[in-house]
Parts: structure tokens; C-alpha cells; sequence
């Protein structure tokens, strides 16, 4: 079959990025042009000012050299423009005279510096700054005179301006707002700033309006302000705005409001060209900055790749001035405006000013100024819409210092970490470990450094503190972390966008969903078929059929796997009650099976461990007693102490109540592990206040409490509310893990759902709502009804395939 | 049909190795095999032994022509036996053929 032909106009960072997730995809399917003006392979653009400020020098910024075009078949017409679109006969044409056929288009020209339409704009020594020449000339400029002036107070003009004050020039920057980076800054942090680049010897003229250029035999000389003020200068740059390219598409009969107008899935009024980067105008923004480029390169790269179309929805982004020793940070409705509360440090006298703005208990903008270590981590909150009912109070002194105890989403300050702080417990991987395989790899992704370095790949509780680690390392301008999960690399949906799918289109086998969502390996992966199994099996109960090839051993064979490849079986013990014949029984299969250990369980029960998989059938038979699921992301246990039956303190039959529930969620498979405990008083012997669902009895009833976790990272239990009667226990516990079964992602403990959805948004399903309370625990129970024990599923005729060898 | 000193042995029928999973053959005083059979019926023989920490394969996780340890996951190919980088590792190999619905083995 012959390759369909695409031709890429613009040499950027947008558009390569965009070949490169195509290349990704599906190395084959396209004869690939690449048309660029500039002489060179694509650079990063956003290093030219610390190549002005002598920071950097120009061969660190080539992304790809002009090996990687011939590596990956792609032709580059290099330093030449395209001039023209032929979209009859599907052409472009070049400076050269060449036509160059197409069947897919791709314009990915950028911007340009909006020059001011002031006299004297034409004049020699009067650029804007956007590519290499231009900051060439900028260098020699700095080596022959003296005065520069910068009109354009944004982060682009002031980093211009602070690279010609370094390099030996006299500076003024002209701004006609108030303050600087007014686009980024409130007034407080604007000043800030002011202060500290007056402080480096940058004159600074705000509020002030360019009327003209002056110069003398066609070169400038000085800037003429409204005020009547004349400036000397042998070179201005303009930095005041940037224009989309699209005269190219305007021309072309494309349709083109300021940029070219991409829809969601970033195609132009053309069905056969897109356009990526800073030339478009999606939903009536055009970007500046590189994160939303590379967003829309990925969705654009995955569907020119075959992997399904996407919708890229816009992106937040947040800023950073790159001028060394100044921190500032923004991002998002950093000005705040109705319904929003403010949260305010400020302390002008030690450089210091945060601002967080807070709407409906989220953090929708953020401003720092002088420290802004915790930039990354407001950004992460921020995108990730988290509720703040927990963090509220501390919030502006930055994220829970729980590094002691292996801080989980939250994270910690990764950047002032030493590099001997381990970050993930589990596989011994400390920060200078991480940063090394960061920088020498050239990692970008947290996936990827999960790879290399096992960091965040057993219990994952360190993956927040990996992330920032890995953005501190690389930089802000890097941002490449994704506001948007992909469930797993088999797939770009979020396992929010495969849940919905699953129960919207009414999805009940794992082909079937990978088909409907494109999923791009034949049989996915062991991260995302326990998901969609779960999520399956939960949304269409009693249709879905459990799938246990989809399952990891332990659910697959009903018992944990052990380091030698052995197994322990727990069996159930109603809210740890047991009795002399139970254990009678237990021991004689315990001697009989040669079981290497008996030891009791932290939920109250025992473990037989050290058995071989060939011999687990014939011991369910045996023990004749319900599977504990001791193994399962499912219920597992009821914890108990011993309540006002026989404990001179207590209020309630605690026991019973316990059994009670044990009995209702048995059998229950749910995102995670899902453990429950029962006290009798508040003295709280059962440790109700670390489970999922803690139950503690007082004397006029029963209290409950949600979210809590004993592992990885302790998490104390939320109070949910006060009920009276032992049914009503059940249905609100029931009614809050059903939620938990039908709404959190594979794999996330209550406490992470609760952290996510918010204490209060299960409050207004459970407890405000008590239709929709009785809903869900009749769905629970409806769900429950059909489910077998799993010891007893598996007794079946295939049996044998399963749980016997072969020999030869 | 001769592999040098092995021997071919018919081992079982297809439909003995659950799909998208795997089967041991048990050796006297060797290693067992792990016999894996992928979603699109083809079969694969490997040591029953992760070249990490010596997990049985034959407990993991088959997709595409791939196997999960059930251990710490470390990534088997079941065509050549080696781990998916960066981790490192091998695992032997051994002749596999399906004849009709059979599965025959060339045993050492």
C-alpha cells in the first residue's frame, strides 16, 4: 500500500513534537516533508533567553539535529518558506519553486513579535526576539553599543532585558501597564519585582506609552514616549505581543480569526489539514507558552497515528520568569474575581508574597513571589480540581511535611530535598539517584522514570514525590505531566473517560471495550485489564462475566502468592469469631497440608502459609469454610473487640454488629482493599479510626467514620455521621462503599477517592439524599446476591487445568 | 522434525492451557516449564522461573506475547525469554510447536 503523504509546515516545536507522537504510534504510515524557514534542525525556543543571558550556548538547545530527520525518513527543506497552499491539487509550494504533494497537512508556523505600528518602527536595530538570528543580533548589538531599550514589560521583554543588562548594556523597559507582568502578577508581587530589577540597575518607565521611534540614517537612536521623553537607544526590542502565522492558511481560503480556528480535534475548516501551536485560535485562544503545545501535539499525534480521535479541551497553564534569582510563579485565575476567596502571605520586606485564590474549596490560581518552592505542587492541585477540605487550613505553608511516614499524594518539597532523602521506600531509590537517571536519560514522564529507576513502581505512594522531583529536575518549562492520566500506555483514555464509556455504551467484555475506546495493544496490559475487569464486573453486574485471565495471580488462584511461589489461605472468621471445632478443623488441615506457618492476621483471623497451588482445591474442600478474601481488592475484614457482651465498657454488641456487616459486604469486590472495624466505646480497641469504614459505638448509637488507612500511609478516618439502629449502619456503610465501588478509579483506596470527590460531595449522595442512599445500598445488596464464594467457583470441573501440572 | 539431542513429546492439547495463560510441566530434577498460550493460540515454552527473583512465570499475566511476573512485574518476552529493558534478565527458552491441537515440546 502506498504511504499517505504528509507535509509539515514549520520547523517548531509543535509540529516536530507532533511528528515525533505520530512516529511513536506508527513509524510507517506517513511519507514525511518537513518545510522550515530556518537554517537549522528544531531548537528549543524557550532557551534563547538564557542563551542571551550567556547561560547556555546554542548547541544545548537543538532538540533534533539534523541525524534525527534521516533516522526517521524524514525529508527537511530546510531554510526555505513554503509561500503558498494549493488545496485543489493538494500542494505547498516553496521559495523554491517546488510543489510538494500532500494528503494530510499540517501548519505548525507559530507566531511572530507583534511590532508596534509607531513612526520610526522600520528603522535598523529595531527586532523583535523569537528565533536564533534574533537573539544573534542582540548578542552583537550588546558588543558594538550602549543603550537598549525593551518596549514590553512581559516575561519574553523582561528576560530580553535582563539578558542585555547582563551582557553590558544600559536598559530601560517601557511598559504601558502599571505593573510588570500585569498578565501574570497581581500589583503586590508586580512591585516586588520592580523592586528587585531596579535593584539590578534596569531602568523601568510603567504606565508609559511609546509615541515614536527616532533614528539617524536609517537607525534607531532613541524612543520618543507620549510624556515627551526621549530614550536613547542603539537597539529596541519589541516584546510586546506575539501574532499567529496564518497568513499562509489565510490565504489559502482557510478559515482564520486572529490564529488559524482549529476545532477540539485540532483540524482546520480543510478536513485535510490541521494546525498545531502557537498559529492557532482554539475555542478563541491562541498560546504563547510550550505545555498546551505539546498537549495538542499528543492528541493530534495520536489520532494522525491511528489511535482514535481526541479532543484536546484547552489547557491551564502556569508561568515562570526565567531570569536567575528571581522566583515568581503563576497559574491560572491568579487575579481572583467573584465567589473566590483569597489566602495571603505577604511580607514585602523579605521579598516574599503568596496568593492563592479559592473557589468552592479549590484552588483556581495561584501567584508566589520570592518562594515559590511550592509552585509545582499548587499547580498539581490546581489541575487536579482537588478539594481542599483537608489542606485548607495549612495550605499556604505548602504541602503536609510527611516525609517521615512516605507522604503519599501530596508530596512533599522536592526541590529542597537533600540528595541522600530516600523517596521511595519500597525500592530504596533516593533523589540524587532519581535526578541522575532524569538528567542522563533524558526522562520526561513519570512513567518513564518509574521505568528506570523502580521509584513509584511497587506501593506508588512516593508517585507525587517522584513527579515533583522529576519537574523540579527538568524544569518548569517542562511541564510534560499530563493534568490528564491515561489509564495505562495501552490507551489515552482516563480511567474517569473508560468508566463513563464502559456505563454509557453499555460495555460488558474487555474486547469489546478495548475495541470501542481503540485501545492500541491486542490484549492490554497487567495495569489495565484488572481495571476494565473491575470496572466491568461493577458497573454490570450479573452481566459482565468476571474474567479471571484479567486478574493477577492472587485473584486468580483465591490465595496470596508468596516470595517462593507458595500461597496462604485465610479463611473467613465472621468478625474474627471463632470456635473450638473451627480451630479443631483448621489445625488437622494445617498438619495434613504441611503448612510451614499459622499466624494470625492483622484483621483478626489465620494464615495458612507455605502452600503449594496444586493443593489449594483440595484444601478449601477441606476446610469447608467461606474464602476470607484475604487476598482481594475486595472486602477483607471486619475487625472486632469484644463489646458489651462480656467488656465491662461497653456500649454497644459491637461484635454483632460487626459480624453483621461482615456478612452483608462478603464477597465484595470493590477498586482496592477495603477493611471495616467495629469498637465498642470510644476507647476504640478495633482501631475504627484507621479503616475504610470504621464503625464506634457510644452510648446512643453508632458513629461513623470514613477515608481512614493504616498502610503506606496512615490516614486517620473522617467522622461521616451519627445513626442509630444496626440496619441503618448497614445502609449507610453500604451506601458509602457502593459509591466507592461505582465512582473510585481501579486501585484507589477510599481515602484517595474521598481525597479526590471530596468529604462533602459523599455527604450530598449519602446523607442528604436518602433516596439515593437506599439506591445505592439496594444496588450493593442486588450486586452481592449473585456473587458466589470464590473457594467454591473454583470447584468446578476445569479445576484441574487450573490448579494441577503437567509432566513429562 | 530432529532438534539436535532433544526429544519431541506431545505434552498436551491446546485446550489444556487456559488462553491469555499458562501451564507447568514438571521435570524430573530440572527446572519446570512454564507453557504459555497467547489470546491469538500460539504457544510458548519457558522456564518457570523469573530471572529477577525466581518467580513462577506461569503465575503471571499473558498479554500480547508477553508475560508479567506475579512478583514485582518484571516483563518477560515469550518469544526470546528476555526482560523488557531497563530491566535486565533472561529466561531459557525451549522448542514449542502446535501440530494440529497438540502441544509438543522438545525436552532436553
Amino acid at each position: 500500500m502506498q504511504k499517505q503523504r504528509l507535509v509539515l509546515i514549520g520547523n517548531g516545536m509543535a509540529g516536530i513534537r507532533t511528528l515525533e507522537e505520530i512516529l511513536k504510534h506508527d513509524k510507517d504510515r506517513y511519507e514525511i516533508t518537513v518545510i522550515g524557514d530556518e537554517p537549522w534542525g528544531n531548537y528549543n525556543r524557550i532557551q534563547l533567553s538564557p542563551i542571551l543571558a550567556g547561560e547556555q550556548k546554542l548547541k544545548d538547545i537543538i532538540l533534533n539535529d539534523l541525524d534525527w530527520y534521516a533516522e526517521h525518513g524524514v525529508r527537511l527543506v530546510k531554510g526555505c518558506a513554503a509561500t503558498r497552499i494549493d488545496r485543489e491539487r493538494r500542494e505547498v509550494h516553496t521559495a523554491a519553486s517546488e510543489a510538494i504533494a500532500y494528503d494530510k497537512l499540517l501548519i505548525a508556523t507559530g507566531s511572530r513579535p507583534f511590532m508596534l505600528p509607531v513612526p520610526g518602527a522600520e528603522l535598523d536595530g529595531v527586532i523583535g526576539f523569537r528565533d536564533i538570528k534574533d537573539t544573534e543580533k542582540m548578542i552583537v548589538a550588546a558588543a558594538l553599543h550602549r543603550h537598549a531599550v525593551v518596549i514590553g514589560g512581559g516575561l519574553l521583554g523582561l528576560e530580553a532585558a535582563h539578558g542585555l543588562k547582563l551582557r553590558g548594556m544600559d536598559v530601560t523597559v517601557i511598559h504601558l501597564g502599571d505593573w510588570l507582568l500585569n498578565r501574570q502578577l497581581d500589583e503586590t508581587a508586580g512591585r516586588l519585582l520592580e523592586k528587585s530589577l531596579a535593584e539590578r540597575g534596569l531602568k523601568l518607565k510603567l504606565g508609559a506609552k511609546t509615541q515614536a521611534l527616532v533614528g539617524e540614517n536609517g537607525h534607531v537612536t532613541g524612543v520618543r514616549l507620549e510624556s515627551g521623553e526621549l530614550i536613547p537607544a542603539d537597539l529596541v526590542v519589541m516584546a510586546v505581543g506575539i501574532v499567529p502565522n496564518a497568513d499562509l492558511a489565510r490565504e489559502a481560503g482557510i478559515e482564520v480569526s486572529n490564529g488559524i480556528v482549529v476545532d477540539d480535534t485540532l483540524a482546520t475548516s480543510d478536513e485535510h489539514v490541521y494546525a498545531v501551536g502557537e498559529c492557532v485560535n482554539h475555542r478563541g485562544v491562541s498560546y504563547g507558552l510550550v505545555a498546551p503545545l505539546f498537549e495538542m501535539a499528543k492528541v493530534l499525534g495520536n489520532q494522525l497515528g491511528g489511535c482514535g480521535k481526541q479532543r484536546y479541551t484547552g489547557t491551564t497553564t502556569s508561568t515562570k520568569l526565567k531570569v536567575t534569582g528571581i522566583d515568581l510563579f503563576s497559574a491560572g485565575e491568579f487575579m481572583g474575581g467573584e465567589n473566590c476567596d483569597e489566602i495571603v502571605l505577604s511580607d514585602p520586606a523579605g521579598g516574599v508574597y503568596k496568593r492563592l485564590i479559592v473557589r468552592d474549596n479549590k484552588l483556581v490560581g495561584a501567584c508566589l513571589y520570592g518562594d515559590t518552592s511550592d509552585g509545582a505542587w499548587y499547580f498539581q492541585l490546581l489541575r487536579q480540581e482537588r478539594d481542599l477540605a483537608d489542606l485548607r487550613s495549612q495550605l499556604l505553608f505548602g504541602p503536609p511535611r510527611d516525609l517521615g511516614d512516605h507522604g503519599t499524594s501530596g508530596a512533599s518539597r522536592a526541590a529542597a530535598l537533600p540528595d541522600d532523602a530516600e523517596i521511595c521506600g519500597c525500592n530504596g531509590v533516593t533523589k540524587g539517584v532519581l535526578v541522575k537517571a532524569i538528567k542522563e536519560k533524558g526522562l520526561f514522564t513519570v512513567d518513564d522514570v518509574k521505568k528506570h529507576t523502580k521509584a513509584g513502581a511497587s506501593c506508588g505512594s512516593c508517585t507525587g514525590l517522584v513527579e515533583q522531583v522529576l519537574m523540579s529536575t527538568v524544569g518548569s518549562s517542562f511541564q510534560d505531566a499530563p493534568k490528564r492520566k491515561s489509564l495505562c500506555g495501552c490507551t489515552d483514555h482516563t480511567h474517569g473517560e473508560v468508566r463513563e464509556a464502559i456505563r454509557e455504551q453499555h460495555l460488558v467484555t474487555l474486547a469489546d471495550t478495548m475495541k470501542a475506546l481503540h485501545w492500541k495493544t491486542p490484549d492490554g496490559c497487567p495495569t489495565c485489564r484488572p481495571a476494565l475487569n473491575y470496572y466491568l464486573i461493577s458497573t454490570w453486574p450479573g452481566e459482565a462475566k468476571d474474567d479471571p485471565q484479567a486478574r493477577l495471580v492472587n485473584e486468580r488462584v483465591h490465595a496470596n502468592v508468596q516470595k517462593d511461589s507458595t500461597f496462604s489461605v485465610i479463611p473467613r472468621m465472621w468478625g474474627g469469631v471463632t470456635s473450638p471445632a473451627e480451630l479443631r478443623k483448621i489445625a488437622d488441615v494445617a498438619d495434613k497440608f504441611n503448612v510451614k506457618m499459622v499466624k494470625v492476621t492483622g484483621g483478626q483471623r489465620l494464615d495458612l502459609l507455605g502452600v503449594k497451588k496444586e493443593d489449594l482445591p483440595q484444601m478449601w474442600r477441606e476446610l469447608d469454610m467461606p474464602c476470607g478474601m484475604g487476598y482481594a481488592k475486595g472486602l477483607r475484614t471486619v475487625k472486632t473487640c469484644v463489646g458489651k457482651q462480656f467488656c465491662r465498657f461497653g456500649t454497644q454488641d459491637s461484635t454483632g454488629m460487626g459480624i453483621a456487616l461482615e456478612k452483608a459486604f462478603d464477597r465484595m469486590w470493590a477498586p482496592h482493599k477495603v477493611k471495616l472495624a467495629v469498637s465498642g466505646c470510644p476507647r476504640n480497641c478495633a482501631e475504627a479510626g484507621i479503616k475504610d469504614v470504621g464503625i464506634i459505638a457510644v452510648d446512643s448509637g453508632w458513629e461513623i467514620y470514613i477515608g481512614g488507612n493504616g498502610g503506606i500511609k496512615t490516614e486517620v478516618a473522617e467522622f461521616f455521621t451519627k445513626v442509630k439502629t444496626e440496619e441503618e449502619v448497614l445502609e449507610y456503610s453500604g451506601a458509602v462503599l457502593q459509591l466507592y465501588r461505582e465512582e473510585a478509579y481501579y486501585l484507589e483506596r477510599t481515602v484517595h477517592y474521598m481525597g479526590r470527590v471530596g468529604l462533602d460531595y459523599i455527604k450530598s449522595k449519602v446523607l442528604e439524599d436518602a433516596t439515593n442512599r437506599k439506591a445505592l445500598w439496594a444496588r450493593l445488596q442486588l450486586a452481592l446476591a449473585g456473587e458466589p464464594d470464590p473457594w467454591q467457583a473454583q470447584l468446578g470441573a476445569d479445576a484441574a487445568a487450573r490448579f494441577t501440572d503437567l509432566t513429562v | 522434525m530432529s532438534a539436535d539431542k532433544n526429544q519431541w513429546q506431545s505434552i498436551c492439547k491446546l485446550d489444556d492451557i487456559p488462553a491469555q495463560g499458562a501451564r507447568v510441566v514438571k521435570r524430573e530434577g530440572k527446572t519446570d516449564i512454564a507453557l504459555f498460550r497467547t489470546l491469538d493460540n500460539r504457544v510458548f515454552a519457558l522456564d518457570d522461573h523469573c530471572p529477577h527473583k525466581g518467580g513462577a512465570l506461569s503465575h503471571g499475566l499473558v498479554y500480547g506475547d508477553t508475560v508479567a511476573c506475579p512478583l514485582h512485574n518484571f516483563k518477560i518476552s515469550l518469544q526470546t525469554g528476555q526482560a523488557q529493558a531497563p530491566d535486565e534478565g533472561h529466561t531459557p527458552c525451549h522448542k514449542v510447536e502446535l501440530r494440529d491441537d497438540t502441544v509438543w515440546l522438545a525436552v532436553d
